[in-house]
């Protein structure tokens, strides 16, 4: 009965006009991501230099113009947004899965486990936000495996605070000392008891980690310390569009308006969960 | 009180001795030989032999730390690379910039954010708290890398307004005393390589200050709403306040904890809005030269600049919470 009432406020909730607009563009963007081949109109790395930064052109085909090797604007961009989707998505389900684990064991063992876990938690945490994972691509080279690690070094720890707070009050609580009683074992009142509390509170989490993720990954490819080069990425267009900002305005413009919708769209979303999920802020 | 700072300043030792080591050991993962970085390709195993020597390299890994650590602890990150120069001497003629940089942004965030916070505050759901919230969204959903090119487009480009990177111009000679040249331009009274000063500071300091300004907006609101609601200003309403006296005496003093924190808090995401910004405007603060130490794989320099980095991030934490007990005696009893 109560999740009913729940699910009904969230239906409605998402229909606001922030929502709609965050769902509208998030939409959008897993289209293009998942259908890139057959929507972008070239091939996004095919040079032609005579091309060479064609502005935009109403009438097409390169309705976003070229950049300085002639390629298509509109298909990198296309192309981008699954670099983009893809890595987000995975750094905030790794450090998902790390953080809740990590703050559960934590939460709910206690004694040393917990003290060793929190002492870590501390150390990553004493580094400014990217430094971490800045040092760690600079040290360990560039590739995707490891851009996903660094991006994810300090995004665990949120979950992880989350996560242990969690446990530790739950561990005490009526329903999971009877089901202690009952003879369930550890993991079966974590899988049953625990982790289903903490879906909510985390999914908020896992939403403004996404906006914060895809913000560091292109800020790491505009540094030019993202995914390998060959591969277009919206901080890579960036990047390059760095050097002709004089003379090709949409170089600049594009690529850039993407990240910003996009992280606008998934921070208003994060919001609107919040409010309607977190009943502790609800207060206010 | 004394003791208290004390055991405060005492905690931050374990964690930085632990960043230490983590550095070290990322170090020690990286792939390729250090010796490479030092020598030419041609150069013959004896070279290579003495280079490892004299570098250090031929201890045991143990060793390496010991010594890198005891040397650290004096302020000494060994030869830069590339450089062939003191890494801390490096950093120290670049940090001036930095930290003239940040401290702008910062007040600029706060000189707007904050009255916007309050403003917003006391008219709840009005058109000001409106406009406020969305403008707050878009300020941390802009990338800063992105805004710094396009106001240099607008700025430096279409208008000519603005120079489009830089501290300085070349040749104005002003003595350097204290390395913020805001500062330096005033004891030498060159009112010419101050306005020049601001010029090159105007972009920049938008940029690192726009997501902060937007943060330190919604936490004010935030904070000063819910102290609002609170018993004591309903006290203070009942006894004839005037609704100023009451949002800003009361309300407004008592979300200031939260506006402290956020601001401590944020000055991590400055430390590394700071990296991509100075590169956007080839500003010479330490972010630019970690980029370039990056580029030249000059371990020592990177080691040396994400440990000064680091140690300053929790230097400024620790004071935050000093502030704090200052601001509200209860913390420091819990």
């Amino acid at each position: 009965m109560v999740r009913s009432s729940k699910t009904r406020k969230l239906a409605k909730a998402l229909k606001s006009p922030k929502a709609a607009f965050s769902l509208a563009v998030i939409a959008l963007l897993l289209l293009a991501a998942a259908f890139a081949p057959l929507i972008a109109p070239f091939d996004p790395n095919r040079q032609d230099l005579m091309l060479a930064m064609t502005p935009p052109q109403l009438a097409g085909p390169h309705f976003l113009g070229t950049d300085h090797v002639g390629r298509d604007m509109m298909s990198r961009i296309i192309y981008g947004s699954r670099v983009s989707l893809l890595i987000a998505v995975a750094v905030v389900l790794f450090s998902g899965v790390v953080g809740v684990t990590l703050g559960v064991v934590s939460g709910y063992y206690g004694g040393r486990v917990d003290s060793i876990v929190q002492k870590f938690l501390e150390v990553v945490w004493a580094f400014p936000p990217l430094l971490l994972a800045i040092s760690i691509v600079a040290f360990l080279g560039q590739g995707l495996g490891i851009l996903i690690v660094a991006l994810a070094s300090q995004r665990w720890i949120p979950y992880c605070r989350l996560a242990r707070a969690e446990a530790l009050s739950l561990r005490e609580r009526e329903f999971v000392s009877a089901a202690r009683s009952l003879g369930a074992g550890d993991a079966r009142i974590l899988r049953t008891h625990i982790l289903p509390n903490l879906i909510q509170s985390a999914l908020i989490v896992a939403t403004f980690a996404m906006a914060t993720a895809i913000i560091a990954e292109s800020s790491l490819s505009f540094l030019g310390l993202g995914v390998p080069a060959t591969t277009p990425t919206w901080g890579g267009m960036l990047s390059d569009a760095r050097a002709y900002i004089s003379t090709s305005w949409w170089m600049a413009l594009f690529p850039g308006l993407c990240i910003f919708c996009t992280v606008l769209a998934i921070n208003l979303l994060g919001d609107v969960l919040r409010t309607h999920l977190d009943p502790r802020l609800n207060r206010a | 009180m004394l003791g208290y700072t004390l055991r405060r300043v005492a905690g931050t030792i374990p964690v930085l001795f632990m960043v230490s080591l983590l550095i070290f050991a990322l170090v020690q993962f990286a792939p390729g030989d250090p010796v490479d970085m030092l020598v030419s390709d041609e150069a013959t195993e004896e070279v290579r032999l003495a280079i490892r020597s004299a570098w250090g390299l031929d201890q045991p890994v143990y060793v390496q730390y010991l010594t890198f650590l005891k040397n650290a602890v004096m302020g000494d990150f060994g030869q830069s690379f590339r450089y062939r120069e003191p890494v801390m001497q490096l950093i120290l003629e670049r940090l001036p910039a930095s930290l003239e940089l940040a401290i702008y942004s910062t007040l600029l965030a706060v000189a707007i954010g904050l009255p916007l916070g309050v403003w917003a505050a006391s008219r709840p759901n009005s058109l000001v708290d409106t406009v406020g919230s969305i403008g707050g969204f878009f300020g941390i959903s802009l990338p800063n890398f992105w805004l710094g090119i396009l106001l240099i487009l607008l700025f430096a480009g279409t208008f000519n307004l603005l120079p489009s990177g830089g501290r300085e111009t070349w040749g104005l000679n002003v003595e350097r005393v204290t390395g913020f040249l805001t500062i330096d331009a005033i004891i030498a009274g060159r009112w010419d390589a101050l306005w020049d000063a601001l010029r090159h500071l105007a972009l920049p300091v938008v940029v690192l200050g726009t997501n902060m300004t937007g943060i330190i907006m919604q936490i004010t609101r935030a904070s000063v709403l819910e102290n609002l609601q609170e018993d004591y200003v309903m006290t203070a309403r009942a006894k004839g306040m005037s609704g100023r006296v009451v949002l800003w005496r009361h309300a407004f003093r008592n979300a200031l904890i939260a506006v402290i924190t956020i601001i401590g808090l944020e000055f991590g995401t400055l430390i590394s809005g700071a990296i991509i910004v100075e590169t956007v405007f080839a500003w010479p603060g330490i972010g630019y030269l970690l980029l370039q130490g990056i580029s030249f794989r000059d371990f020592p320099l990177i080691t040396g600049l994400v440990l000064v980095y680091t140690t300053l991030f929790v230097l400024i934490n620790l004071a935050i919470d000093m502030i704090y007990t200052i601001v509200d005696p209860r913390i420091r009893m819990g």
